[in-house]
């Protein structure tokens, strides 16, 4: 049949069409458009790697961040606590230091009063001494001032003497 | 590829071939009954054939659709518009003749001792007859040849465009027709080519991808009313397929032969069946190849022919508004078509080579 027999002159225009197709358009079309295919994957590829990678660099910056926020928090903290430790100590030996003070104190006062106690008893037995004295003084001047009482007195002491 | 796709491919394939043989069957009984009625008058003047059939408002639809898809030495685009063509022979005793194919439609076919009867041309004797020991090399710029340097035309000015938007982009987002173009080879290395040919496919990719555009282009073209039929022409689909086959044995590794020759796992006494239906298979791939693509466009072309033919032999406005909208139809899906042909015929001729050149023993030769 007419449309299944090959023809001749088509073959060979054919075979050289499509020959010299081939050619052109691998030297002048496929080559570059296929190379700066490629190169364009290549750059997307490079430039998805480096956004991973910025972002991988991103995320351990964070972590740094919080790390150095955290230590900063941390020592905050202890600043805190540190100082509210001095402080308590300090007010803690303030108030041992008071009540020390205040005993001694006491322990003082104590003492002195014991002292003027003491002075003023001796005082006072210095006194009772001297006005017993006085008293006593007084109640012999007045007794001895009775000269025959005293003469029988004492001739009553000689003569008991007497008898013993 | 998916399996699935292929698969889904080759159903779709032969519910088309089905109708195709339907339709052909119908157009050629048309055809055979309108030629047996149309022989009388044709053997005294060759070529006015066609010139009476208008003449006595007779229509042939069988020749007017066998005229459409079958290759002419002139381009006509519709009825009184004709684009003359060079015609170039060569015969061994006169020597190379080249003319413009007018001198045929002046002469009704006869010019300086050469006859144009349907499109073969002999030589005349001097007596008048048919000179039978002359041959005549036909190398004619006919319609096919015409329309497939219009197709290379195309192509090369497209691709070097895409080329130079290329270079001017470089590194940057596509613009323009590249952007139209570049996913579609982006589509035949990555989906075709790659995953069929494997990891040498740098060597064939050039190849497979002017295959690809050329069929794509061809198939349009031949779309377009007054387009001639190149890629369902089976000159041009033979020598496609005669090329990938040649690609595919030139680059074939030791273990395609030695799976011709010893396929795995086959008991001594099936040899020599085996050798049968392998060299068969060989074989019988650049033949589905060639009529795959040849009677899907024909059948096509065919179909939207019939289609037309219709209006004018019922002459009726409810028949041509039907047969409008059915060739719309017909339209849109020969442009499926043409896409998906040109796809299969390129996808194939992955196939055949990766399977030539697989480095693994389990290859699996695509039959």
């Amino acid at each position: 049949m007419e449309l299944l027999t090959p023809a001749i002159g088509l073959l060979f225009w054919m075979a050289l069409v499509f020959g010299i197709l081939v050619f052109f358009l691998k030297k002048f079309a496929w080559k570059p458009i296929l190379s700066s295919l490629k190169e364009r994957e290549d750059t997307i590829e490079s430039a998805l790697r480096m956004a991973e990678e910025t972002r991988a660099e991103m995320a351990k910056l964070k972590s740094d961040n919080d790390k150095i926020l955290a230590e900063a928090r941390a020592e905050r903290d202890k600043m805190i606590r540190d100082a509210k430790n001095i402080t308590d100590k300090m007010i803690a030996d303030a108030k041992e230091k008071a009540v020390v003070e205040g005993n001694k104190i006491i322990a003082d006062a104590r003492e002195a009063i014991q002292q003027e106690k003491a002075a003023l008893v001796s005082q006072m037995k210095k006194d009772m001494a001297s006005f017993s004295i006085e008293i006593a003084e007084k109640v012999i001047r007045r007794e001895l001032a009775d000269k025959s009482s005293q003469e029988a007195l004492v001739s009553t002491l000689i003569s008991d003497a007497n008898l013993n | 590829m998916n399996s699935l796709l292929i698969d889904r491919i080759i159903i779709e394939n032969m519910l088309r071939k089905i109708t195709t043989k339907l339709l052909l069957v119908l157009s050629l009984s048309l055809f055979s009954i309108n030629f047996a009625s149309a022989q009388e008058g044709h053997e005294a003047h060759p070529e006015n054939h066609e010139a009476t059939a208008h003449e006595e408002e007779k229509f042939d639809i069988g020749q007017m659709i066998m005229h459409h898809i079958a290759d002419s030495h002139e381009w006509e685009f519709a009825h009184g518009l004709t684009l003359p063509l060079p015609v170039i022979l060569y015969t061994k005793q006169y020597g190379l003749e080249v003319f413009s194919s007018k001198r045929f439609a002046e002469g009704n076919g006869v010019y300086n001792g050469y006859i144009n009867n349907h499109e073969h041309i002999h030589r005349l004797n001097p007596q008048g007859g048919l000179d039978e020991e002359v041959h005549v090399w036909d190398l004619s710029i006919t319609k096919n040849v015409a329309s497939m340097l219009l197709s290379a035309v195309i192509l090369i000015v497209l691709m070097s465009t895409v080329a130079k938007s290329f270079a001017k982009n470089r590194g940057k987002a596509p613009k323009g027709i590249q952007s139209f173009i570049e996913p579609i080879i982006f589509f035949i290395r990555d989906e075709v080519v790659i995953p069929n040919v494997g990891p040498k496919y740098e060597k064939y990719l050039p190849y497979l991808l002017t295959l690809f555009f050329f069929i794509l282009v061809n198939n349009l073209l031949g779309l377009i009313p007054g387009g001639a039929n190149l890629t369902g022409n089976i000159t041009i689909t033979l020598f496609l397929a005669v090329i990938t086959f040649i690609i595919t044995h030139i680059n074939a590794n030791k273990h395609y032969w030695l799976h011709l020759v010893k396929p795995e796992g086959v008991p001594v006494a099936m040899l020599p069946l085996m050798w049968v239906v392998e060299i068969a298979g060989v074989f019988m791939k650049p033949m589905s190849l060639t009529i795959r693509l040849f009677a899907n466009i024909t059948a096509g072309h065919i179909i939207i022919l019939s289609l037309l033919g219709l209006i004018f032999i019922f002459k009726s406005f409810a028949v041509g508004g039907v047969v409008t909208l059915f060739t719309l139809f017909m339209n849109a899906i020969e442009l499926l078509v043409a896409f998906l042909q040109a796809f299969i015929f390129t996808l194939l001729s992955s196939m055949y080579i990766g399977s030539a050149i697989e480095e693994h023993h389990e290859a699996d030769h695509g039959h």
